[in-house]
């Protein structure tokens, strides 16, 4: 491959992907609720109709998860939402007819939205690690180049390793991965360390619960995290990469699979690339269902064929990783920035976001909120910003409580910071973390001891057991919560659990230790007054914890239909149809909630 | 047809070969392969774990400590029908700890387990948020509501004719 | 080239320390006598910074650090006993106590356990963190070794030693997170497994969650049934190594009081495994020069270590026709205590109970293998008792063996030389070999006995020898991981030695697994195999005879009984066959 052959591909494909194309999201979301039959019911109709200037294409992830099955009508961007295979004929028959599907286009402010740019959703984002998601079918590396794909490579295959070094350093992206450490001072490191052997590691194993931002990148541009390892191989003298990927995205790996293949084809990884002596060559990993193996040292064991437990650092992996080698370890996100920055240089990119937290992040927006989805918006934005404008808000009229991001490692964001920029010192100083970017809005029908101990669940099981302080200690505070929201809560829990927390943190052999107790202690420091009503009134505020709640009839309500007792599995409903108001036996009530469904007249609550 | 008589001349199944061929000289190439067996088998039998440790040179107990750390890996198979028991609290008022026995007792197997015969495991699981139906269970994605002992053994009639 | 280590100081606690590069901070700090609390550091083993106990405050780096795996950095400013990390150690041992069998009073590791040791130092209020117990495994079904997980603190010592030192891997890390545990591949126990029974898992162990398999109950019996004849024969290593458990230091010559202490617990006899090592070294170097002769089954490899035939049978059993067909000294003894001596004295073999005290873990397998069977299907050794469960017996029966006065072993099968005792050591067997090869050949005797290029703790030594006027290379090691490396030459057919010693145990017997523990910090102060070993070679050297075939009683014995050494008599009594071991073997 050299830079004319490039720039004609180039040339090419830019042609052909400015015809028109019907795009249909291809990520996991929209392929489970059938985009896949979809897609080849609308090639089915464009063949039996004979029509060849019009092309379907799987394509990535929009992020409006809300609104999926997406399909979007290139090159005028026409967005349809909640697109079901039938609607195929429709679509082709409007494309055909230069009309549209009015049914199937967003209402915004009672107006039909067409171009997907202009909704309320899109309009504070800036796509850029996410910039090639549904504009390309990322199994085709030709319409990757085609977006100036690998020319970054052959750029920076031109500058020193130092010069590229300095663009990244610059730039001041810091490590999406959850950590934030400066890019650039990662990969000075590893360049600086000794040795003829050195690998880049890429760390697909995305395990917080709620996140699919990697995902999303890997199914929907792998092209860009293949292009971005090259380079890093380059700049820090690697020849081999290696993207570890957990298992559970099987849509990643058979994409990252074939886009290594075609690169290989076409001579853009392996020996020689671009005529310059460099070789690079990579290969896939699997995840095998561990959480703790998103650590870096815990992913190279695993890559060693080895139970996926960290190591302690000194030596850090920039010095001694992979095979005792220099690695330099990255997370998907970092890299899909990376050939932006070395085309657009550090400047652009700084240009973008806060001055210590330069460029955008993606979140992976959940819970209670309208508009669940993926965002990329510049760092630097509010919370409020990203909940209510991006968002939607939150549904059924409930009121914001609080944002929980990081995970099981991170903190909660109470009402009262909805106005804080997002950024990772800013996120810091509230007690709080960045996270990999998975941010789970809740509203006030959520308890926040009963979220603590679910992320402190997930976090007892996927510990890998080495350290005492996490093997035993994050079990003896799930034990403590358990309690607390059975009804069993002690004075003196709060303490122990602080104490606890505390030393866990400190003492712990890796992150997943050290930020384990993040949840409980971001919950006890803005929602302390939850956790005393558990201990000490026995209540839960939010009506969550069973064994704190209690379901009432409200007597003026109850017309003695019988219809809850009828459909009680306990049979704790006592009372007699027509004649005597039902009561609910407090002892026999197991809080199951179906008479509250039944009842007609939405007489029973907690 | 190439056999390896393999430890105690039992024999090796192709597949088992291929794979352990593969990721023979491949650095760290233990974990691949045994996401290879398990895909291929749905699980790692003790003669899979006795012939990668031969061929790939790792020692059992750590072959088994990886299996045991990951939760991918398995080291029983799942049966063809796999029975999930409700344990959550309305359903164990309502009795599936009777159920759950029940099955056990018929299928000779405990909870974990798979019958010699593949056709049947039991696990127990939490809520699966069908209260109303008090005990239920899930049999591959089915589910049965107002379960009692009759209505197991009239189950496993069922399906095992299937 | 070797570059020369660069020199680096560091402050600790306000001391200044000066170390090579290379040093970690656990090392410097003891160096300036700071004792940093450990539980799962054992030096070259098992370096892996996972208990948190030696963590300590390094200034300007975020976050407490194991000092057993931070390499020293100049000019680092570290502080290892602020009142921070002193509560976080607390809570660290509150943790592990909240997950431990606490029945210290009943355990056999009280008063010898770090973790109980620690508790002392740290001054723990209440048990604060009580909670679930992981789920537990007690794995007796092995004959040497017995794993109790309720104990265990998952230092994970016992499973890189395993690994390591030994290249065994019977036991590995299974589960994960709160239910992680040792255990055993396929979940089987440790007899189906690789096990070899040579319990360096037990004597590294921190804790009471291995320990030998104990038999002392049916000895106390025997002893008290005045019907039998009980006899106990004394293991090389042992004299070297029992004073410890009375409170004498490391590396006390002990022989004649153990003797007295034996005679006080009530045996009939007290015999000298010493006098089976030197009838070993003349069935021994016969068999070698035999097989020199004929140039077949070279290189010859000992046998007296259990853990190592174990090992072969299961490792390498396509090489056990290399392995010397002579019984252990173990086994020749309590051979000729049923036959020589019962005939000699006219005692029914049956009514002779015949116990050997040993360093080792493995022999309490040895003893019933079917292979070692006399006529009639009887054991010719009926039970082992380590060098710690005698210890417990003596103290049980009231008898404080460093305050008595020596005395001797019996007759018949009391005598032995120097080549006998230093058996108990790395690099012994070979010595002890060397000094009679020349004579058994031709009857040439040598001057100088002692061979010191086979003696230390290198875990392969080579020498040359001259053995009628050809040049030979011998190796020794000790470890079994160096075995494999001995064994890998000779399968792919490119051994350069014709003659090997294997020990299972490194430094070998004195080091074995039925030895007195000794805590990781303690042997950090002193070289306790150095000690030992030491201990071994001043019995040879006070002996009145140092090569195997000046030993009287033993010339007697061919003269009476056997006839020639690796002869028909011999062959019968004196020698025995190996067989292939399968492992994990499914129901």
């Amino acid at each position: 491959m050299d830079i004319e052959k490039l720039n004609k591909i180039k040339d090419e494909y830019s042609k052909i992907i400015q015809k028109k194309r019907i795009m249909v999201c291809s990520g996991t979301g929209c392929t489970s609720s059938k985009s896949d039959v979809l897609l080849k019911n609308i090639q089915d109709k464009l063949e039996k109709d004979g029509i060849k200037n019009i092309t379907a294409h799987k394509t990535g992830c929009f992020g409006f998860c809300a609104k999926g099955p997406i399909v979007v009508i290139d090159p005028d961007e026409i967005f349809y939402e909640l697109v079901k295979p039938e609607d195929a004929n429709d679509i082709v028959e409007a494309v055909i007819n230069n009309k549209v599907v009015e049914r199937l286009l967003v209402k915004e402010n009672e107006k039909y939205v067409e171009k997907w740019h202009k909704l309320n959703f899109y309009s504070k984002q800036e796509r850029i690690a996410l910039k090639n998601c549904g504009k390309i079918n990322p199994e085709k590396i030709e319409e990757y180049i085609a977006l100036d794909g690998y020319q970054a490579l052959y750029k920076a295959l031109h500058m020193s390793r130092d010069e590229v070094i300095d663009v990244i350093l610059n730039s001041g992206i810091r490590g999406r991965g959850g950590a934030g450490f400066p890019t650039g001072k990662k990969w000075k490191f590893a360049k600086e360390a000794k040795g003829d052997v050195k690998y880049v590691c890429c760390n697909a194993d995305e395990g917080d619960p709620g996140a699919f931002m990697d995902r999303s990148i890997l199914e929907g541009d792998p092209n860009a995290v293949l292009e971005a390892m090259a380079i890093a191989g380059y700049a820090i003298g690697a020849k081999q990469g290696y993207i570890y990927v957990r298992a559970e995205y099987p849509i990643a790996v058979k994409r990252l699979n074939i886009a290594i293949e075609q690169a290989k084809k076409l001579g853009l990884l392996g020996k020689n690339i671009f005529g310059k002596k460099f070789d690079f060559n990579i290969e896939l990993r699997l995840g095998a269902g561990a959480f703790v193996c998103g650590e870096e040292t815990a992913l190279m064991n695993s890559i060693e064929g080895k139970r996926g437990e960290p190591r302690p650092r000194p030596p850090f992996p920039a010095v001694k990783g992979l095979f005792g080698k220099p690695t330099l370890l990255n997370n998907v996100e970092t890299y899909a920035n990376i050939p932006n920055i070395i085309l657009k240089g550090a400047n652009w990119y700084k240009s973008i976001g806060t001055k210590t937290s330069t460029g955008t992040k993606v979140f992976a927006l959940g819970g209670n909120i309208t508009n669940v989805g993926l965002v990329e918006v510049p760092m630097g934005t509010t919370l409020r910003e990203i909940v209510y404008d991006i968002g939607g808000g939150i549904p059924e009229g409930k009121k914001f409580k609080a944002a929980q991001m990081g995970g099981p490692s991170g903190g909660c964001v109470p009402a009262k910071y909805l106005d804080v920029p997002i950024d990772y010192d800013s996120l810091n100083e509230i007690g709080a973390m960045m996270g990999s970017g998975g941010l789970i809005v809740m509203d006030d029908s959520k308890c926040m001891v009963d979220i603590a101990k679910f992320f402190l669940e997930f976090t007892v099981d996927e510990s890998c057991g080495k350290c005492p302080p996490c093997r035993i200690g994050t079990k003896r505070m799930l034990e403590i919560l358990t309690r607390i929201t059975e009804g069993k809560g002690k004075d003196g829990d709060i303490e122990k659990l602080e104490r606890l927390a505390s030393n866990i943190k400190k003492a712990s052999l890796c992150g997943l230790g050290q930020t384990a107790p993040n949840p409980v202690l971001s919950t006890l420091k803005y929602f302390r007054d939850e956790y005393e009503a558990h201990i000490y009134h026995k209540k839960c505020p939010a009506g969550v914890c069973k064994a704190l709640t209690q379901v009432h009839i409200d007597e003026e309500k109850c017309k003695k239909c019988g219809i809850c007792a009828k459909n009680c599995p306990v049979g704790a409903i006592e009372g007699q149809v027509g004649k005597v108001t039902f009561k609910i036996n407090q002892d026999k009530c197991i809080k199951c909630g179906v008479c509250i469904t039944k009842c007609p007249f939405k007489a029973i609550s907690k | 047809m190439n056999h390896c008589e393999g430890c105690n001349g039992c024999k090796i199944d192709e597949k088992l070969e291929k794979i352990a061929k593969k990721y023979k000289n491949v650095e760290g190439g233990i974990i691949s392969a045994l996401h290879e067996v398990q895909d291929t088998y749905g699980y790692i039998s003790s003669t899979a774990q006795k012939y990668l440790s031969k061929e790939l040179n790792v020692p059992m107990s750590e072959i088994y400590g990886i299996i045991t750390f990951y939760s991918r890996f398995s080291l029983v198979p799942k049966g063809k029908y796999n029975i999930q028991v409700c344990m959550g609290t309305a359903c164990y008022v309502k009795g599936s700890e009777k159920v759950l026995n029940r099955f056990k007792e018929k299928l000779g197997i405990k909870e974990g387990e798979t019958t010699s015969d593949g056709k049947f495991s039991i696990e127990s699981v939490r809520c699966i948020g069908a209260c109303g139906l008090a005990p239920a269970i899930v049999i591959n994605e089915e589910v049965y509501g107002k379960m009692d002992e009759k209505k197991v053994d009239e189950l496993i009639e069922k399906y095992s004719k299937m | 080239m070797y570059r020369k280590k660069k020199m680096i100081t560091l402050t600790i606690d306000s001391k200044q320390v000066t170390v090579p590069e290379g040093t970690t901070i656990l090392e410097a700090a003891r160096k300036i006598d700071i004792d940093i609390p450990t539980l799962c550091f054992l030096k070259e083993i098992n370096e892996v910074g996972d208990c948190r106990m030696c963590l300590v405050e390094i200034e300007g780096v975020k976050g407490y650090k194991a000092s057993c795996v931070y390499p020293v950095e100049e000019g680092l400013v570290v502080r290892t006993n602020t009142k921070d990390l002193i509560d976080t150690k607390r809570t660290i041992l509150e943790l592990l106590l909240s997950s431990h069998q606490k029945n210290c009073l009943t355990c056999v590791r009280s008063t010898n356990c770090r973790l109980q040791d620690l508790c002392r130092r740290f001054e723990i209020p209440d048990l604060e963190y009580e909670g679930q117990m992981p789920e537990a495994d007690m794995d007796d079904s092995s004959e040497c070794i017995v794993r109790n997980t309720a104990k265990c603190i998952l230092c994970r010592r016992c499973v890189n030693v395993c690994k390591k030192v030994q290249g065994v891997s019977a036991i590995g890390n299974v589960n994960r997170g709160f239910n992680s545990k040792i255990g055993v591949a396929l979940g089987m126990g440790m007899k189906d497994s690789t096990c070899v029974g040579c319990g360096q898992c037990v004597i590294h162990c921190p804790v009471g969650a291995l320990v030998e398999k104990s038999n002392v109950g049916k000895l106390r019996e025997a002893l008290a049934d005045k019907t039998k004849h009980v006899i106990i024969q004394t293991a090389p290593a042992v004299r070297a190594t029992i004073g410890e458990e009375f409170g004498m230091p490391v590396g006390t010559l002990v022989t004649g009081k153990m003797v007295a202490a034996l005679r006080r617990l009530g045996f009939d006899k007290i015999f000298d495994t010493d006098l089976g090592a030197d009838m070993t070294i003349m069935e021994e170097a016969t068999e070698f020069i035999e097989r020199l002769n004929k140039g077949k089954n070279l290189p010859m490899i000992t046998s007296c270590s259990s853990g190592w035939i174990t090992f072969a049978e299961k490792f390498y059993p396509d090489l056990l026709n290399h392995l010397s067909s002579t019984k252990s000294p173990m086994e020749i003894l309590g051979t000729l205590i049923k036959t020589y001596y019962a005939k000699k004295e006219g005692i029914d073999p049956k009514d002779i109970y015949s116990v050997a005290l040993m360093p080792c873990s493995a022999k309490k397998a040895e003893i019933i293998r079917d292979e070692l069977k006399l006529e009639g299907g009887i054991q010719a050794v009926d039970n082992v008792v380590t060098t710690r469960e005698m210890a417990r017996m003596l103290k049980e029966a009231n008898i404080d063996l460093a305050s008595l006065d020596d005395e001797e072993y019996d007759d018949p099968l009391g005598e032995a030389t120097g080549a006998g005792h230093i058996f108990g050591t790395t690099g012994g067997v070979m010595e002890a070999a060397l000094r009679s090869v020349s004579y058994i050949l031709d009857g040439t005797e040598i001057k100088n006995v002692e061979f010191k290029q086979v003696r230390g703790t290198k875990g392969i030594k080579e020498a040359k020898i001259n053995i009628a006027g050809k040049e030979h290379k011998i190796a020794v090691s000790q470890g079994l991981a160096n075995a494999s490396k001995i064994l890998d030459e000779i399968r792919e057919g490119k051994s350069p030695y014709s003659f090997v010693e294997i020990m299972t145990c490194p430094g070998g017997c004195i080091n074995g697994g039925g030895q007195p523990i000794v805590d990781e910090y303690k042997a950090s102060k002193i070289d306790v195999k150095a000690l030992r070993a030491k201990a071994l070679y001043k019995a040879d050297k006070k002996a009145k005879h140092r090569k195997a075939h000046e030993n009287q009683s033993v010339k007697k014995i061919y003269e009476d009984f056997i006839g020639k050494p690796n002869g028909k008599e011999a062959h019968r009594l004196l020698h025995t066959h190996y067989n292939k071991q399968e492992v994990y073997v499914e129901k």
